[in-house]
């Protein structure tokens, strides 16, 4: 199926390069189901990349074609340069993979299970141990080297996992949802390793819901839903494209929220989005000067208010934005665009 | 579509990562032996924590070596003590077929879990995960092969082949044993869930052990059915066992029941693993 495209010019300076990749699952009783797309993904290397979407959006399903877990349905992909398809057992040299769920061996100790890949990954014996001794140095876990994984917590386990996936010292790494279901602090750690790796120079693509988590660690973020691509762009860029930046109310008087929506809405022809507080409004400014315009407009309405700022809108609100419009799983309609697109 | 800027140009800070040059392309032969021999002692590990692994084997061997020479000894050979040597080949061959069967229900389970996804995403030879369990299981099939023969030896049996003898007799039972356990390897690869496997492995297990000349000879019974346990492979195993315990002789059976347990090892294997690698 995909022989029939023109080889692209090899980027180099790519870890990951994906063009039209597509995932189709088989539903009993119905048509089949696009898990993934038609996305184009190119990561640079030594960058984070986050992938950014909600549950289903297909994030760990497109993880998994790059990782050679599932099958690539259409489109191509290649790992520093190296065919996903044609040469599996190359890219999995190539990769480290930290899944959605922690696959460690609950039936075996922190050690033995570090022991147990690095015996896979060729190292004799002697050398397994040593490395997953400092393994689980390094991820603090050293006090639960010989317990069992069963009686792991959740933040212990995904600390294994990722020390797991960094035993073959991996020039690059997946990690699926890397913080979903930890504590503020062992998220906090969790960020930290991260960062840390990608000074030692590894290439990181990550998946994550959480925005503020996309921000902070990623240089670029595709951002996708139902299985497209809807933006892309670099923390800052994703922010711009919804607006410059956002005012945010709080009425002193609460039950005036709807006369002070009204107000704001005449004086800037849009309406504001109330917050999940009550009495907050956020007004999308398309520039800041606008702000003026609103306060104005709302002290002759003798609307009185608790606090006025303004600010650059929240990655939560950009993803509001973009994946507001696309929430419906779409037709087969961009079926062939890839194709054509690659031909051009 | 709110396509913002693509800029996959521009690069962060420079941050060179080092990408090995030289991959293989698929793993060595040796590679494949030392990722099985690891994947052999995670499962020993698994064995030690989970000894019920460990009961079958064991109580197996004692019951129905009693029970059946007890049973049906009288009636088919006259006495017990008479009926022993045509039972305890029969019994190993049996005991060889069920506790192989295991295999397909676990490596079912043990696939379901999340190591298994590691295990994928590894580059390491696609056999090494179905035929590390498969060495390991063999401690079980010599287990249950010793037992077999020490109850009979402990009930009166005192097999005419010699120490010798014995021991070819129980070294084939291990090796047919290991053979075996591939067809439900790759049972194991291709059914739905463990439960399924679990029915499957009966029914291709009841046919195999007792439509053979395992409890009975074959000469007793009608002749269609006759004509089925002179092809059935276990009936071949079995005789080759009795060649070997009872008259101390490598006959052609015991060649015949090596090439069977040759030709199941070599079809099962490379479909087991070719399901496997398809597997989601
Ligand atoms: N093996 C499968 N068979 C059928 N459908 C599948 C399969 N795997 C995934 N899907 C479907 O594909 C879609 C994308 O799933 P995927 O797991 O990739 O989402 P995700 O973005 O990782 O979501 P989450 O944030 O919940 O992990 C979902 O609708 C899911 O039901
Ligand atoms: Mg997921």
């Amino acid at each position: 199926m995909n022989d029939t495209l023109p080889s692209p010019t090899p980027r180099d300076d790519l870890a990951v390069d994906a063009t039209g990749l597509v995932k189709t699952f088989g539903r009993p009783g119905s048509s089949v189901f696009r898990a993934v797309d038609g996305v184009d993904l190119q990561v640079v290397r030594g960058e984070v990349f986050g992938v950014l979407g909600p549950n289903g959006a297909g994030k760990t399903t497109m993880l998994s074609m790059l990782a050679t877990l599932l099958p690539i349905d259409g489109g191509r992909a290649s790992i520093f340069g190296v065919d996903v398809v044609d040469q599996p057992h190359r890219v999995r040299q190539l990769l480290g993979v930290t899944g959605q769920y922690a696959s460690v061996d609950e039936n075996l100790t922190a050690t033995e299970n570090l022991v147990l890949f690095a015996r896979l990954l060729g190292h004799r014996w002697p050398a397994a141990r040593t490395i997953a001794a400092d393994l689980l140095e390094r991820f603090g876990l050293t006090e639960a080297a010989t317990r069992q994984i069963k009686n792991f917590s959740g933040g212990m386990r995904r600390r294994l996992d990722l020390a797991a996936s960094l035993i073959s010292r991996p020039p690059l790494i997946f990690l699926d949802e890397p913080t979903t279901g930890l504590d503020p602090r062992t998220r906090g750690q969790m960020w930290d390793t991260i960062r840390e790796l990608v000074a030692q120079g590894s290439t990181i693509l990550l998946t994550t819901q959480y925005l503020d988590e996309a921000d902070q660690l990623a240089d670029r973020i595709a951002v996708i839903d139902a299985g497209r691509k809807v933006a892309e762009g670099t923390p800052e860029e994703l922010k711009a494209g919804v607006g410059s930046s956002t005012l945010h109310l709080r009425l002193t008087d609460r039950t005036q929220t709807a006369a002070a929506a009204a107000v704001v809405e005449r004086a800037l022809g849009e309406a504001p989005v109330l917050t999940p507080e009550a009495g907050g409004l956020n007004v999308p400014l398309a520039n800041a000067d606008g702000a003026g315009d609103v306060l104005i407009a709302l002290r002759q309405a003798e609307l009185s208010i608790t606090t006025a700022t303004v600010r650059q809108p929240t990655l939560d609100e950009v993803f509001l934005a973009l994946t507001g419009h696309h929430s419906e799983p779409t037709e087969n309609d961009h079926q062939n665009d890839h194709e054509t697109e690659e031909v051009a | 579509m709110t396509a913002v800027t693509e800029s996959p140009q521009a690069p962060p800070a420079v941050r060179a990562a080092v990408v090995p040059e030289d991959l293989a392309s698929r793993p060595s032969l040796r590679e494949t032996v030392d990722q099985t021999l690891a994947m052999a002692w995670r499962a020993t590990k698994k064995m030690r924590r989970n000894p019920e692994q460990f009961f079958d084997v064991t109580i197996q061997p004692l019951l129905f070596t009693a029970m059946f020479a007890y049973i049906f000894g009288g009636a088919i050979s006259g006495s017990v003590k008479d009926y022993l040597p045509l039972i305890i080949p029969g019994i190993l061959a049996q005991t060889a077929l069920t506790t192989c069967m295991a295999m397909g229900t676990q490596l079912r389970e043990d696939m379901d879990k999340g190591v298994f996804d590691r295990f994928r995403s590894l580059p390491i030879a696609r056999i090494a995960p179905l035929a590390g369990p498969a060495l390991a299981d063999v401690i079980r099939y010599t287990i249950a092969a010793t037992l077999t023969i020490l109850v009979g030896i402990a009930m009166g049996y005192r097999p005419g082949g010699g120490v010798l003898g014995t021991l070819g007799g129980w070294l084939l039972t291990i090796v047919a044993a290991w053979s075996l356990a591939w067809i439900f390897t790759w049972l194991g690869t291709v059914a739905r869930s463990a439960q399924a496997v679990q029915g499957i492995s009966m029914m291709i297990m009841f046919p195999l052990t007792f439509l053979s000349n395992a409890f009975v000879p074959a000469e007793s019974l009608p002749g269609w059915l006759e004509a089925f346990v002179k092809v059935n492979p276990v009936s071949h195993v079995v005789t080759a066992c009795r060649d070997l315990i009872n008259e101390g002789q490598v006959t052609a059976e015991v060649g015949w029941a090596l090439l069977g347990c040759a030709a199941v090892v070599a079809i099962f294997a490379p479909l087991a693993v070719r399901s496997y690698s398809r597997k989601l």
